[in-house]
């Protein structure tokens, strides 16, 4: 529970505060994320799961009126510290929606387009981080064929996918996964929860899900959130199974929310 | 100093970005530097106008180019009156369009009736003029105002406006080309602000029993009125600065009658008649002054109407 | 309550039926319009129409000088349009949440987009024309400028205002810069849209008359130089139509009726254009 439990923590957060004007959605939030683990937030809509989310990488800060104050460190930097530069920032912290959001452009150019930010690479270099990216995201063998189409033609489980690929294909460190499976039927959820299964071996993820059998099935550890308070924190099967607090009992067993 | 250095750090790290966003709010501003240049070109040109004769130019009826004495009376009276004969026309058909589209057209239909109306729209102005010079006016000469005069022309109050000499052209025909052009304007801001009327407040009130007519009357318009008013304003501005179509049958008369069916003058169309003609600092910037005259009406107008359409649109945000 | 309802529903029937009536009163005006083009236009429209200049009274001739000057005006007053147009609508887009330009520039534009096009042209004429001492071609391109500038603003920002946010968030989540979110993913997102807007506004400025008469004026000849007089289509169809001569408004209807059903196919091109587009996303 304590952040200090967990040894070297991806992302530490100290002391988080949000704001939405003078609306605190947020409430002292403290909370460490560990590396190559997923950690999943929990907790009923409008609880600041989401919220959260969205602070590690700062995407808030695209709204005018909306804050945060605390520290999140990540690997002992803290990134809300106003020098820190959003863009590489976001380089290194990933992110993927609750609804998919191909770009209006080809497949192959959907890869590209973050690559090309950072690096230079040449086209052979290129091509072959495309299919390392639609190989990890398990869509190369359904795309290599039309990789000069639109990403907006494929079907709502493959375009999630091509997000989580172009995600992954600026490698970076941390992914923050926000509810990505809500617009998807149950095959294609299970697909990505397979996904994120491989994808823990190199990254550190983080999701959010209104769906509690799916944080116990593929997170390491969990947060239950309510009402902008972190109530809980820990190991997901210690959280489950054996919950310290009343009001994680209660939501998980379906009494509430 | 520390914090100095980064903010400049930051800054020059975001130099891109900061120079896109600098280019498109010049494009921006440069929309508001436009309307100033147009002020302030047009006041500096009819400056001599406005120092020979002062604000006797609004009240007097004169224009009298070979004494260069000029007064813009008839023109003004005459977009006045062009412009609300146009809109009596087209506001009730206009509505009933708007009525037909929303609740009464079969669906397959919504969308090519939608099209054919906007087309009306889309014809040039210059044609609407030459349709109505060689093909309306001289039709409505031969019948209809020959009628006006002697069934309507008798009658006590409105008899003066519809007597005199069947011309075909004139003011009464000016309003009437004109109402054809803006019906679309009007009908198609009309038919969006009634499709934002929620469902569910219709349906509420066909639940109720009510017919289509009083739902149409006592749910949908007061629900949209802000936004329908609006809609009229803007036929209105269009109204009142249409030139081309109004210059060709308007008559082109600097004189006052109080018949509708004799020939008029509009500033618009005094412009386009005599502007290209027009010798002597004076007897130019009249016509210029006219102009401003002109934008400085349709400027309030359109003010009033996109202020209206704006406050139904926060109204919406805040109901949505 | 018989008859009470009966009146209602006599209401009911009498005020649909006017409804009716008036949908017809609209169609019935585009109808007759578009029959006496063709009846008048169809005759005098040949070929000659399309390789000969405009001729003095009494001789053959046609009109390929006006469309030339048209064509010209027409696409140059768009190249210069659309741009500006297209970046001040992004700014009102996507800066537009801070600050008073926004909505200031929003409302000037809304007013300027139905302000009298006579008075652009006065205004071309006050600041252009009497400068450079003579009316010309880019006289007459700049005032249908300024006409594109207010239309493409309009749909620009409405058309990037219907991108969802989230397609912004996923670029800069990505650690995109604003611009290139901007430019390489909203804007692009748009393109049907916006395009469809410039089509629009191309079809409204190519049936323009008043912002022309003070500025490219007309041209009698074959002139390809923008710092003469121009002839246009709209100025040659007032000039031809006004005259006393059976021949010139022959040709002017000729040049009616190309002018309406170009413009009119523009639009409706433009309409079908963006729905295809929209449908595919």
């Amino acid at each position: 529970m304590l952040p200090q439990e967990i040894n070297n923590p991806k992302l530490l957060v100290n002391n988080l505060n949000f704001y939405y004007g003078n609306d605190r959605a947020l409430k002292d939030i403290n909370l460490s994320i560990p590396e190559k683990m997923v950690t999943a937030f929990i907790g009923p809509s409008g609880c600041g799961k989401s919220t959260l989310l969205r602070t590690f990488n700062r995407m808030y800060e695209l709204y005018p009126k909306q804050r945060a104050t605390g520290e999140i460190l990540l690997d002992g930097k803290n990134l809300l510290e106003k020098r820190q530069d959003l863009n590489s920032l976001r380089a290194k912290i990933g992110m993927v929606f609750q609804k998919p959001t191909p770009f209006p452009m080809s497949i192959y150019d959907n890869i590209t387009f973050g690559v090309k930010l950072y690096e230079n690479l040449n086209q052979h270099e290129m091509s072959e981080r495309v299919e390392w990216a639609l190989q990890k995201a398990a869509l190369w063998n359904e795309v290599k064929d039309k990789l000069k189409q639109s990403g907006t033609g494929l079907s709502g489980g493959q375009q999630q996918r091509l997000c989580i690929a172009r995600a992954i294909a600026v490698k970076p460190e941390v992914l923050l996964l926000d509810e990505p499976t809500s617009a998807l039927d149950p095959i294609s959820t299970a697909h990505i929860e397979r996904l994120v299964d491989e994808l823990k071996k190199e990254f550190t993820i983080v999701i959010v899900t209104h769906n509690m059998q799916q944080a116990a099935r593929i997170s390491d550890y969990t947060a239950y959130m309510y009402l902008g308070e972190l109530i809980e924190f820990g190991d997901t099967s210690a959280v489950f199974t054996n919950p310290k607090r009343k009001e994680t009992e209660d939501y998980i067993t379906g009494r509430f929310g | 100093m520390q914090k100095y250095f980064s903010q400049v750090r930051s800054m020059l790290q975001n130099w891109p970005d900061l120079l896109f966003r600098g280019i498109t709010r010049i494009s921006a501003v440069s929309v508001l530097i436009l309307l100033f240049a147009i002020i302030v070109s047009l006041i500096v040109g009819s400056l001599p106008s406005i120092k020979a004769t002062g604000f006797q130019f609004l009240a007097s009826p004169e224009w009298d180019p070979v004494t260069d004495r000029f007064g813009a009376l008839v023109p003004i009276v005459g977009t006045l009156v062009t412009a609300s004969i146009s809109l009596l026309i087209a506001v009730p058909v206009s509505f009933g369009i708007a009525l037909f589209l929303t609740e009464l057209s079969p669906r397959w239909l919504r969308r090519p009736l939608g099209i054919a109306i906007e087309l009306l729209a889309g014809i040039p102005s210059i044609i609407y003029g030459m349709w109505g010079l060689f093909v309306f006016a001289p039709l409505f000469g031969e019948y209809i105002e020959p009628w006006m005069s002697n069934h309507i022309g008798n009658l006590p109050i409105i008899g003066p406006f519809f007597s005199g000499p069947p011309m075909g052209i004139g003011i009464l025909t000016a309003g009437i080309i004109l109402a054809i052009m803006v019906i679309p304007f009007i009908a198609s801001v009309m038919r969006d602000v009634f499709e934002v009327v929620p469902a569910m407040l219709k349906e509420s009130a066909y639940g109720l029993g009510a017919t289509t007519w009083e739902v149409t009357w006592n749910v949908v318009l007061p629900y949209t009125k802000i936004g329908v008013v609006g809609g009229i304003m803007l036929g209105l501005g269009r109204a009142l600065g249409e030139t081309m179509a109004v210059t060709f049958v308007i008559g082109n008369a600097h004189s006052l009658t109080q018949s509708l069916l004799m020939p008029g003058n509009s500033i618009s169309s005094a412009l386009a008649n005599e502007f290209n003609e027009a010798v002597g600092e004076l007897y130019t910037s009249a016509l210029i002054e006219l102009g401003l005259i002109l934008f400085f009406i349709t400027f309030v107008v359109l003010t009033f109407a996109r202020f209206l359409l704006y406050k139904l649109g926060k109204r919406e945000g805040k109901v949505a | 309550m018989l008859t009470l309802y009966a009146r209602r529903r006599l209401i009911n029937i009498l005020s649909l039926g006017i409804s009716i009536l008036a949908m017809g009163f609209g169609l019935f005006w585009l109808g007759w319009i578009l029959f006496t083009l063709l009846f008048h236009g169809l005759p005098g429209l040949s070929l000659q129409v399309f390789t000969q200049i405009t001729p003095p009274p009494g001789s053959t001739g046609g009109l390929i000088n006006a469309i030339a000057g048209s064509l010209m005006m027409t696409a140059l007053g768009t190249l210069i349009g659309t741009p500006i147009g297209i970046l001040a609508g992004t700014y009102l887009a996507e800066f537009g949440q801070r600050g008073w330009i926004a909505p200031i520039t929003r409302f000037i534009n809304d007013v300027l987009l139905s302000a009298p096009s006579i008075v652009i042209g006065l205004f071309v004429y006050e600041v252009y024309v009497i400068r450079t001492k003579h009316f010309s071609g880019w006289a007459g391109a700049f005032a249908l400028a300024i006409l594109v500038i207010p239309i493409v603003i309009r749909t620009t920002e409405n058309m990037l205002r219907l991108v969802p946010n989230s397609l912004r968030e996923a670029a800069a989540a990505l650690g995109a810069p604003q611009w290139k979110v901007i430019t390489l993913v909203t804007l692009r997102a748009a393109r049907a849209g916006i395009l469809t807007g410039v089509l629009l506004a191309v079809a409204r400025i190519s049936g323009e008359t008043a912002p022309l008469l003070f500025t490219a004026l007309n041209n009698q000849f074959w002139s390809s130089n923008m710092n003469q007089p121009m002839a246009n289509l709209p100025v040659v169809i007032f000039q031809f139509a006004m005259s006393p001569y059976a021949d010139w408004k022959q040709l002017a209807w000729a040049g009616a009726m190309l002018i309406t059903f170009s413009v009119l196919t523009l639009n409706i091109l433009a309409r079908v254009f963006f729905r295809q587009q929209s449908s595919t996303h």
